[in-house]
Parts: C-alpha cells; sequence; structure tokens
C-alpha cells in the first residue's frame, strides 16, 4: 500500500503535468519523490534549500502572479516555523497555497521533540479560512489534493505513517457515518478510524469519520447526533476541535469529551505505533478512554 | 519606462497631507528619493490598471512609514489625492502598513519585516517562469536586514540566477547590527550591488536602471530625514 505522503507527492506531480499553473517550492524534503516535477519545467519548481520561511515566502510571490503553489517539508518546520508566513503571505493577502506536510504529531518518534507537531491543526486554524484536511489513507489524500490544489486558500493536508486500512469515499467538508448507535456520537478523524471502529466495537454508539476539520460539517454532525455525549478522537493535541464541534452543537445540550495527544511535551521516543500505545491512542487506549467518558 | 519629471516639492506635499503615524516619519521621508526615482523614471506601472500584466512589480517590504509611498502613488494617479488626509483613520484605505487588497498599485501587503525580499524572490521565479521580462522590485530598511529571513533570501537569489530581481535597501543608519558596509556584503552572496547617495535622484536611475546577469542590488544611504 503506498503511503499517504508518497501519494500526495505523486498527486502534485500529476496535477503539475496537467496544470501549467501549478508551482511547486520545497525545502530539502521528498526531493527525490518530486524528481519529476523537476525534469517537466524547472521554472515552475523550486528547492530553497534549508529555509522554511523563505520556501513559504517564495511560493507566496507565485501564488501573487496566479500560480497554485504547494510547498512541503516536516509538518513543525512549516505549521509552526513558518506560521507567521503562512498567516501574513497568504492568510491575510488571501492567496492560495497547498501545505503538505509529513510527520504528523509524533511520527517521527525517534527524532524527539523538535520534530513532534501535535499542536500543528490547532496552530493553523488561528488563519481564518484555512482548509484543513485529514486523510486517513493514501487514496483519500489523492482525493482531495485534487479537489482542493486550486482553491485560492490556504489548505494544509496532514499526512500520517499510521493509517486506516481502507479508503472511504471522502468528500470535501463532509462527514461520513461509518456505524449508526443510540447512546453517544463518537467522531474519528482521519488516521483514527480504524483504531476508533474497533475499541467501539463493542459499544452502541454512532462514529463518524472526519477528513475535513475546516469547514466543518455540522449538518451531519446535528443529522445524526446520537445520545448527549460526543467524544472527538484526534490524531494531535485532545481539545484541538472544540471550537468547531461546539460551534456545530451550540443549540444542542451535549457533554463533549476529547481523546487525543496529550498536552505535554512527548519525551519517549519509538516509533509512531509504540507511541500510541503509550499515549493511550492505540484502540485499547481510546476504548478506555471512551468507556471512562461516556460511563 | 516612466519619463516624468521628479516633482519632490510635490510629492513632500502629498506625504505631508498623511499625519497621524509621527512615530514612522523618519524611516517614512527615508524612502522618498528612491520611491520617486522608481515610480518616475524607472518602473513600467499603468496606474489606470494597477493589474496590467506588464508592469514592473514593487514590493514596499519596509511596509512602516508609507507615508511617502502613499504620496508617491497618488502623484503618479493610483488613487486621488484625498484619500492622503484618511492615512490611518478608522475607514481608510490607507493604513500604517500597506494592504494590496485595498490600495490601488501595492503589490503585497507588508508590515512584519522580513517577507518582502522572500515573496519578491517568488515573483521573479514566476515572472520568469512565465517567460515574462518585467522586474521584481523590493525595498528594505537597513535595520529590516537584521531579520533572518532576508538572508534566507540572499543566500538564495543568486542561486537562482534571477537577473529579474533587484533589491533596493534604504541605509538610514537605523540597524543596531552594524552592517556595513551593505552592498560588499550583499556582493559576498552574488548580488551585483552597489551603493548611491539616497537623495542624488541620477545616481539612483543609473543604478536603479542597471540590469546583470544575477541579482541587483542598490544600497542607497540616507543621512538626513528630509
Amino acid at each position: 500500500m503506498i503511503a499517504m505522503r508518497a501519494q500526495a507527492i505523486d498527486t502534485v506531480a500529476d496535477l503539475f503535468e496537467r496544470d501549467p499553473r501549478v508551482a511547486v517550492v520545497l525545502a530539502e524534503i521528498s526531493l527525490e519523490r518530486f524528481a519529476p516535477v523537476f525534469a517537466r519545467d524547472p521554472a515552475r519548481a523550486v528547492n530553497v534549500g534549508i529555509m522554511e520561511q523563505t520556501m513559504v515566502g517564495v511560493a507566496a510571490g507565485y501564488a501573487l502572479e496566479g500560480f497554485h503553489p504547494v510547498i512541503h517539508t516536516i509538518t513543525p518546520f512549516v505549521a509552526e516555523r513558518g506560521l507567521e508566513q503562512l498567516k501574513l503571505d497568504f492568510g491575510n493577502q488571501e492567496l492560495g497555497v497547498l501545505v503538505i506536510g509529513v510527520g504528523g504529531s509524533y511520527d517521527y518518534g525517534s527524532e524527539g521533540t523538535t520534530h513532534h507537531s501535535p499542536g500543528d491543526v490547532q496552530a493553523l486554524l488561528t488563519i481564518p479560512a484555512t482548509q484543513v484536511l485529514v486523510p486517513g489513507v493514501a487514496a483519500e489524500a489523492d482525493r482531495l489534493v485534487r479537489d482542493t490544489y486550486a482553491n485560492d486558500r490556504i489548505t494544509y493536508l496532514r499526512t500520517q505513517i499510521v493509517t486506516n486500512r481502507e479508503a472511504r469515499p471522502v468528500e470535501l467538508g463532509r462527514l461520513l457515518v461509518e456505524r449508526r448507535g443510540s447512546r453517544a456520537t463518537v467522531i474519528a478523524v482521519g488516521p483514527m478510524l480504524d483504531r476508533t471502529l474497533a475499541a467501539t466495537a463493542d459499544m452502541d454508539v454512532t462514529v463518524l469519520y472526519a477528513t475535513t476539520l475546516n469547514p466543518f460539517d455540522a449538518d451531519t454532525l446535528g443529522r445524526e447526533l446520537a445520545g448527549d455525549d460526543v467524544v472527538v478522537v484526534e490524531p494531535f493535541f485532545a481539545g484541538t476541535l472544540a471550537a468547531p464541534v461546539s460551534e456545530a452543537l451550540r443549540d444542542r445540550p451535549t457533554r463533549l469529551h476529547f481523546v487525543g495527544v496529550p498536552r505535554a511535551v512527548i519525551r519517549d521516543y519509538g516509533t509512531a505505533e509504540q507511541l500510541d500505545h503509550v499515549l493511550g491512542l492505540d484502540a485499547a487506549g481510546i476504548h478506555r478512554q471512551i468507556a471512562s467518558a461516556i460511563g | 519606462m516612466s519619463t516624468l519629471t521628479l516633482d519632490r516639492d510635490e510629492v513632500v506635499r502629498l506625504a505631508a497631507l498623511a499625519t497621524g503615524d509621527e512615530k514612522h516619519e523618519a524611516s517614512s521621508y527615508s524612502t522618498l528619493d528612491a520611491l520617486l526615482v522608481l515610480y518616475g523614471r524607472v518602473l513600467h506601472v499603468d496606474p489606470s490598471d494597477p493589474g496590467w500584466e506588464q508592469r514592473d512589480r514593487f514590493i514596499l517590504s519596509k511596509g512602516h512609514g508609507p507615508a511617502a509611498y502613499y504620496a508617491v502613488l497618488s502623484w503618479r494617479g493610483f488613487f486621488p489625492e484625498h484619500w492622503l488626509p484618511t492615512f490611518t483613520r478608522q475607514g481608510s484605505r490607507l493604513g500604517s502598513h500597506p494592504d494590496r487588497l485595498l490600495v490601488p498599485g501595492v503589490e503585497a501587503s507588508t508590515g512584519s519585516l522580513g517577507h518582502g525580499l522572500p515573496l519578491a524572490v517568488g515573483v521573479a521565479l514566476a515572472l520568469r517562469a512565465k517567460g515574462a521580462d518585467q522586474r521584481a522590485v523590493v525595498l528594505t530598511g537597513d535595520a529590516e536586514l537584521n531579520e533572518g529571513s532576508n538572508w534566507e533570501a540572499i543566500m538564495l537569489a543568486p542561486q537562482l540566477g534571477l537577473a529579474n530581481l533587484t533589491l533596493v535597501v534604504i541605509d538610514n543608519g537605523s540597524s543596531t547590527v552594524d552592517l556595513a558596509p551593505i552592498h560588499e556584503r550583499l556582493a559576498v552572496f552574488g548580488w551585483h550591488a552597489e551603493q548611491v547617495d539616497g537623495r542624488d535622484h541620477a545616481a539612483l536611475e543609473a543604478a536603479l536602471t542597471a540590469r546583470h546577469d544575477g541579482p541587483d542590488a542598490v544600497v542607497a544611504t540616507v543621512r538626513s530625514e528630509s
């Protein structure tokens, strides 16, 4: 199965071939996989070196001239280091860019704290109108990239190593109903779906699948709401989606619970799966937390 | 290219209409002559069509103190003089930092220092990708060069061979970090850099018109505030 990151890059390469307005700006990361775009048209593809702020700024220059830039690097180095450039060069100027982050949360677990980024989505959601996409498998990434690359706004695609087994027919801005129940509603975000389905196999709960976080699909949540408890299972800091979910449910008396990465510096090392286990984000840990939340 | 008579007195009069940002007055007036020469003699622009595809692109990276910038844009006819007294007032299009979505002729919204040069590198690359021969010109201050993002772009532009990029540094001696001689530092990174008197219109025009086979830099030294 192709990795989500590789698929996103291949999809961009295909779009680069088809659409002469696509430009790719990199900062040393994934150069080999992006080789076809440099071969196709080096005028629209540039590797700036290890200069993440300049990567964002250069991409904004392309956007000012009517191009659809794509930038890509390890998540904290663009979502956090480059945040002001994204806010001012793109957000405030109403320009578009597709940001493909790799290594969300602690995918680079062995690299330590400098390469962790569980706060990426929360940071990017501070920029108005930013679209946030969290696919669960490669095919979903392909679909979402094609739907958004030319939307003239900041679009953040979060790719991760641990994925779901099967693709769903995801649509931009839509929650999918995975299972219907009556006691509670569980929203699983991107790659948390398979483990959430496993964790709730013995629970009478509705499970919704979210791959677009902004705009958030309030209509489907309102229509499918089951019980008085809503649990959001997030692959980033717990509570990141508190604002959009609260807003979606502002007229419904519900108790909100968030299962996600604890808000603490992760000093441990290991693979993403190992850290999932340590942090209570494998199926067993999610089961424990949901059971505790809904009683 | 424009060959307008450089009516400095008129631009000074217009700039004086834009009051309310005295903390940035020195910064604003240090750029006045370079902006006057750029818009009067160097840049291809069409005030009746600010988005004209064949225009040269100018980015005021040193976005603070834009009174002179607004005055020059108004002098060229991008917007009417009566906008200037509204500067920084509620409801005005003219803030203490220019917004490209509000002010005709402004290519990029700036204010936070260190953003304009990377943007201009991207614009120059994009123009090259289009096969266009227009220029990207970006103006920074000497103190603004303290920002590290500028040095990222200063390293990058020569590597990319951006002959359609010109950096104008207004050196009004405001940098806490001693960067002198700025033009020599830029030359080390591969820029075609020269230093001129920032009040000498003929010298500015000659330097800003010159083009080489890589990025150009003009360090305009200004030591008086008027």
